[in-house]
């Protein structure tokens, strides 16, 4: 599997927002179309989001389903790009080129009543 | 339709679906290369129809095909088509099928920013890929619709995504389903997929449901526009067009025998043509089972099949019923000959009692056909639907080479009135023999008759003939005819016995007659005979007169001579004596 970005990063004191996933770890897996400007904003975006909410304890990996289609199938991608939160539960899928942080941060359960005023941070 | 275009015109190409009576319509099949839309709605039948086009396109023309399915797992499906004999895993094992489920959880996604369907185009593309895929089914797309908010994006990928289907030459079906009011279908893929529309229907009417079939467009080519039942039976999806649209079915000259004698004299003297069908209408208790049962037994006797649709009554209950007129069924059936097929009219539709007609006569191959009655079987519907639907069933039947007899129950008529014949000019016209059966009521008693009504291609009688049903048989009875009327049943025995008695007198007074002349003649030649003895008696007092005067003459001279020599010679005494007397 060919990994364009695996960044891994110890568990350190991130705010206080999304209290009950405080300590949860991440597994994301991002789907991209080949090396579109689509698929490279979406990359830095989603790298962007975890480094600042999720550091040290998220493990994300990229898959260009141009090169592994059948990754595609088992995952069931259709739109692209996707990304794929696997774990914590439940599963979640965000499709775009992941510019609309607060709608990531609100499905990765990474703001909660307390992080409204950083939604308008970061929207 | 292509055999009609010049040879130097390229016609659209086709791929044929291997449907039946889908490429009759179609002249051939949905365009090659480009994506065909199956609208309607919900369980009318599109999965079926385009899992049908992809698994006969796998498995007879050597199309492999990806089916793309966005509501049925894969595994339901396989089980869903098993039932109508497709395996889906040995084609998929084979290379010949490829299966791809695409499950779309709307709770599941969050739009964040831009995107297109390039996942789904590269599923699409790596199936395609895999088995070097001819033919694409999307089943039903629409989900996208639901699953992804943004439908400005998804349009404009739908509209990429036939247009990359075409460019990629695949024969596609695209399901959709029907949307509300005029609408084809509920999101406008129409308005994508322009080359061809097949629309399919579900109707119920009178609590019976049929599928129609209508290809609303198929730009390029002729095809029929009509609406066209169709089923799903146990050999799949059948469209049954009219005939394949043409009459081109070969015909026999061949005569079969009715097995009632002076039936088959009325027509001609050699029954019927094989392959031909024949109506046996008449009101209730007419006989018209009785003669469709006589022709099956005569077939069996010939050594044929026969095959009885019966609506009426249950197999047993018509073996026993036709043995009261000698029609003795049972061995046949044991024989294996004859095969009686009973079922309620109402069991199902007209349509799908057409199917299992069509089943059992490929499986069986009969040589002659009975359906009692006709009219039951399409009690439900109306006029305008029935014909297309016989049509099809003798035309089916025909095109088998099957001889095939219909019965109607025509409801009322006492005799042949116009009004009751024209009741079942809506099926007659397809019929090549004819027989009309009627009850007419005369003195107390009603008695059947039969006429030929028609009788295509063959010199057939016009006459009316008395039907008698008995514990004999069947049997024709010539009717009275005289008197300006027809009488028939104990009239027609009465009024042959007065004919009779007539003619016993007649007969009596010529005899005296006769007797009267003879005595007289005798009178008259015994007068002869008095007459003839009278005229002998004078003739002979003539005589007897002249003989005295002759007598008398000679007496005279004898006595001048004697005189003369007395007194010229001796004299006697005695002489004196003599002459004095």
């Amino acid at each position: 599997m060919k990994r364009n970005a695996a960044l891994l990063a110890d568990a350190q004191t991130i705010e206080a927002a999304a209290a009950a996933h405080a300590t949860a770890r991440y597994v994301l897996r991002l789907f991209i179309t080949g090396s579109t400007p689509r698929s490279a904003r979406a990359i830095s975006n989603i790298v962007k989001i975890c480094e600042e909410h999720l550091e040290g304890r998220y493990e994300l990996e990229v898959v260009d389903i141009s090169q592994h289609p059948t990754l595609a199938e088992g995952e069931q991608i259709i739109a692209a790009p996707t990304l794929v939160k696997k774990l914590p539960l439940p599963l979640r899928r965000f499709i775009g080129d992941m510019s609309q942080t607060e709608r990531i941060l609100l499905g990765l359960d990474l703001l909660d009543a307390a992080g409204k005023a950083a939604s308008a941070r970061g929207g | 339709m292509k055999k009609k275009l010049p040879e130097t015109l390229p016609a659209l190409s086709k791929a044929p679906t291997g449907i039946e009576g889908l490429d009759e319509i179609t002249g051939g099949g949905l365009p090659a290369g480009r994506p065909t839309l199956v609208c309607g709605t919900a369980g009318c039948g599109k999965t079926m129809l385009a899992m049908e086009f992809l698994v006969r396109g796998a498995a007879q023309f050597d199309e492999p095909g990806v089916f793309m399915m966005f509501e049925e797992n894969a595994a339901e499906l396989t089980a869903n088509v098993r039932s109508l004999g497709f395996d889906l895993e040995k084609l998929a094992v084979e290379k010949k099928i490829v299966l791809d489920y695409v499950h779309i959880e709307r709770s599941e996604i969050e739009e964040t920013g831009e995107y297109d369907l390039e996942g789904l185009f590269i599923r699409l593309g790596h199936a395609i890929d895999s088995i070097g895929a001819k033919r694409v089914v999307l089943d039903t797309i629409e989900a996208l619709f639901a699953g992804l908010p943004n439908h400005a994006v998804l349009r404009a990928e739908l509209r990429r995504l036939f247009r990359w289907l075409k460019d990629r030459g695949m024969t596609a079906i695209i399901t959709g389903e029907k949307g509300d009011g005029n609408a084809i279908t509920r999101y406008g893929l129409e308005e994508y997929v322009a080359d061809c529309v097949i629309i399919l229907d579900q109707r119920i009417q009178e609590q019976i449901s049929t599928r129609r079939l209508r290809v609303l467009k198929y730009r390029g080519t002729a095809h029929g526009t009509n609406e066209y039942p169709f089923l799903i039976g146990a050999h799949g999806f059948s469209v049954l067009p009219i005939t394949s649209l043409q009459l081109d079915h070969r015909v026999s000259t061949q005569r079969i025998l009715t097995g009632i004698a002076r039936l088959d004299d009325m027509l001609g003297g050699q029954g019927v043509y094989r392959g031909s069908s024949v109506l046996v209408s008449g009101s209730a208790g007419t006989g018209k089972s009785s003669i469709a049962a006589k022709l099956l037994e005569t077939a069996c006797r010939r050594g044929e099949r026969a095959l009885f649709f019966a609506y009426e009554e249950s197999t047993e209950q018509i073996v026993r019923n036709m043995r009261s007129v000698d029609i003795d069924l049972a061995p046949w059936v044991k024989k294996g000959l004859l095969e009686i097929h009973s079922s309620r009219p109402t069991l199902q539709g007209l349509e799908q009692h057409l199917v299992v007609m069509h089943d059992l006569v490929r499986a069986f191959r009969p040589s002659v056909v009975a359906v009692d009655p006709i009219s039951n079987l399409t009690m439900a519907y109306v006029d305008a639907e029935v014909k297309p639907t016989l049509m099809r069933l003798i035309d089916f039947l025909k095109k088998e080479q099957v001889t095939a007899i219909f019965t109607s129950l025509t409801s009322g008529g006492e005799a042949t009135t116009s009004a009751f014949e024209e009741s079942q000019v809506g099926v007659s016209s397809l019929m090549d023999t004819w027989l009309l059966l009627s009850n007419v009521e005369f003195t107390g008693e009603r008695n059947r008759t039969i006429f030929v009504r028609k009788s295509r291609g063959m010199a057939h009688s016009n006459q009316v003939r008395e039907f008698v049903l008995s514990d004999k048989g069947i049997d024709l009875v010539d009717v009275y005819l005289g008197d300006d009327r027809v009488l028939t049943g104990s009239a027609r025995v009465a009024q042959e016995a007065q004919e009779r008695a007539a003619a016993t007198l007649r007969g009596e007074d010529h005899q005296r007659k006769l007797r009267q002349l003879a005595s007289r003649r005798k009178a008259i030649e015994a007068q002869i005979a008095a007459l003839q003895a009278e005229a002998e008696a004078e003739a002979d007092e003539v005589h007897f007169a002249i003989a005295q005067e002759t007598l008398q003459k000679k007496a005279t001279h004898q006595n001048t001579d004697a005189m003369a020599q007395q007194r010229g010679g001796a004299t006697g005494a005695n002489g004196h004596t003599i002459e004095k007397r």
